[in-house]
């Protein structure tokens, strides 16, 4: 019973745990883009300054709108995105909700703020934002096919060597590194499966060069077109802390070392050890999956967006699953 | 039972312009441009946005729509055409905005004085706020403009204070 309450009483804890960093690691990744293109750069506080600006902005809501469609789907955004971060295995802990299949749920959960996203769009009946949550729903479709792959593959892997476990949840994921479980022809597999999951993260996130729907030099803004003042900063927010979410869904699928066990410390201090090495696997991820990309490429057309993720990224998502199938019946053999 | 207290009408307008300064100073700290560019102004102020003068070290971006923009930059001569499309752009943005008119055209005309379909004066038809004299102004005079106006309205928050207490 202490337990429980004790749960209770750490998420608020948690959610502005997940707030304070997606905002910081925007910081970060705003700094490293502007360095990689010989910039200084904002200072690391601007996500901060921009979203206590966009609060204390006048707030327009469309004559046209569906108003309480377009004032809802903001705070269903903010919260889906913060149910997840409850999902999720965060600084070398379990997750504070679990149940029997974590994983299934965590990617339907994800789906969520992007269909908020899509509702508030089509809410605003302005023709940008139409056509930016249309073009959001195609990425929405392409992108959830290779992560769904990745993420069966990888229970699929778990429920061979470790039969009888409960493969779905984050509890076994993080407890058997999925590294160690293959040969040599399966860590290649899972090498590209973890590369495919990078770019899943980008256009997950909206950003280049998967950022169709809110295409600002097309189509003005896109489904983000009419929304202003406290709509805005809580999609702003929602979006910083999707950051946090997919990047510590990476994390406990293919990187669920803790350093507490090298260091050979215990108690709290080995939470804390857990908790500071997370943050720089958290960097190291959205650095790879997210700034680096960001900076290097251009936007895609949306029937490039649609042919990356249903093509390439999906039959290099298959060749790694076939790799993991022949590696795994090696082995059994 | 609470009764509102009754005010007079420069009282009010008083406190909203205090309220008005207040948001500003957190306006000045991300600063969301929007840019309406007819002419030459749009071939010297690019550069703003890149790594040779990059704005965005104050802070400043560029914003796609008027909705999240807090400064409206307009460059060059309006014509009577585009003057509507600029007052509607000027009608989408939220408040607190501000407009910073950009080149000698949308002061007095400029080079274009005798036309008979380009804007003299854009105080006529938009409330501007300030003024970038050139032809076309250099970039630095833009960053001057906007420092100028983080300390104005730092000012008049150290004068709220002050008004506060004294």
């Amino acid at each position: 019973m202490i337990a429980f309450w004790f749960k209770i009483l750490l998420i608020p804890i948690v959610v502005l745990f997940g707030l304070f960093i997606g905002l910081l690691y925007k910081g970060i990744d705003r700094i490293l883009a502007a360095r990689m293109q010989l910039r200084v750069g904002p200072p690391i506080s601007q996500p901060y300054r921009d979203f206590k600006k966009l609060m204390v902005k006048d707030n327009i809501i469309p004559r046209n709108a569906v108003k309480w469609l377009f004032n809802l789907m903001p705070v269903a955004a903010l919260s889906t995105t913060l149910i997840i971060l409850l999902y999720v295995p965060l600084g070398g802990t379990m997750p504070l909700l679990e149940g029997q299949g974590d994983l299934i749920l965590v990617l339907y959960l994800l789906i969520f703020p992007a269909l908020a996203l899509i509702l508030g769009g089509f809410s605003s009946n302005s023709p940008y934002a139409i056509i930016g949550a249309q073009r959001e729903m195609i990425v929405l479709m392409s992108y959830e096919f290779p992560l769904s792959i990745i993420s069966i593959s990888i229970a699929w892997l778990l429920s061979f060597t470790q039969p009888g476990a409960n493969v779905f949840s984050f509890l076994v994921i993080t407890n058997n590194i999925i590294w160690g479980l293959v040969g040599p022809m399966g860590f290649i597999g899972l090498i590209l499966l973890f590369v495919v999951l990078l770019f899943v993260m980008q256009g997950e996130l909206g950003r280049v060069p998967f950022d169709v729907a809110v295409a600002d030099t097309e189509i003005a803004g896109g489904v983000l077109a009419e929304y202003s003042g406290r709509n805005l900063a809580l999609f702003y927010l929602a979006n910083t802390t999707k950051v946090v979410v997919i990047g510590s869904l990476i994390i406990a699928l293919f990187l669920p070392w803790n350093i507490s066990d090298f260091f050979s410390v215990a108690g709290f201090s080995a939470h804390i050890f857990n908790a500071l090495f997370f943050l720089i696997k958290l960097f190291v991820v959205t650095f790879l999956g997210s700034s680096l990309i960001r900076v290097a490429v251009a936007r895609l057309k949306i029937n490039q967006v649609v042919s990356a993720y249903w093509i390439h990224a999906m039959s290099v998502a298959l060749l790694g699953l076939i790799l993991i199938w022949v590696d795994v019946a090696l082995q059994t053999l | 039972m609470i009764r509102k207290k009754r005010i007079s009408v420069e009282q009010h307008n008083e406190l909203e312009k205090a309220k008005k300064i207040k948001k500003l100073g957190t306006v000045i700290k991300a600063i969301w441009v929007f840019n309406w560019f007819n002419s030459c102004g749009f071939t010297d102020l690019i550069p703003v946005v890149g790594s040779r003068w990059d704005m965005e070290r104050f802070g400043m971006i560029l914003t796609s729509t008027p909705k999240h923009a807090d400064v409206l930059f307009i460059a060059g001569y309006q014509t009577v055409k585009s003057l509507k499309r600029a007052k509607r752009i000027y009608e989408q943005m939220p408040e607190p905005r501000v407009v910073v008119a950009l080149g000698s055209c949308t002061m007095t005309g400029g080079m274009y004085w005798d036309s008979y379909n380009t804007i003299k004066r854009l105080e006529d038809y938009i409330p501007v706020n300030l003024y970038i004299p050139g032809c076309p102004p250099r970039p630095e005079a833009i960053f001057e403009a906007v420092h100028k106006m983080m300390v104005h309205v730092q000012e008049s928050i150290k004068k709220l204070k002050v008004g506060k207490h004294g």
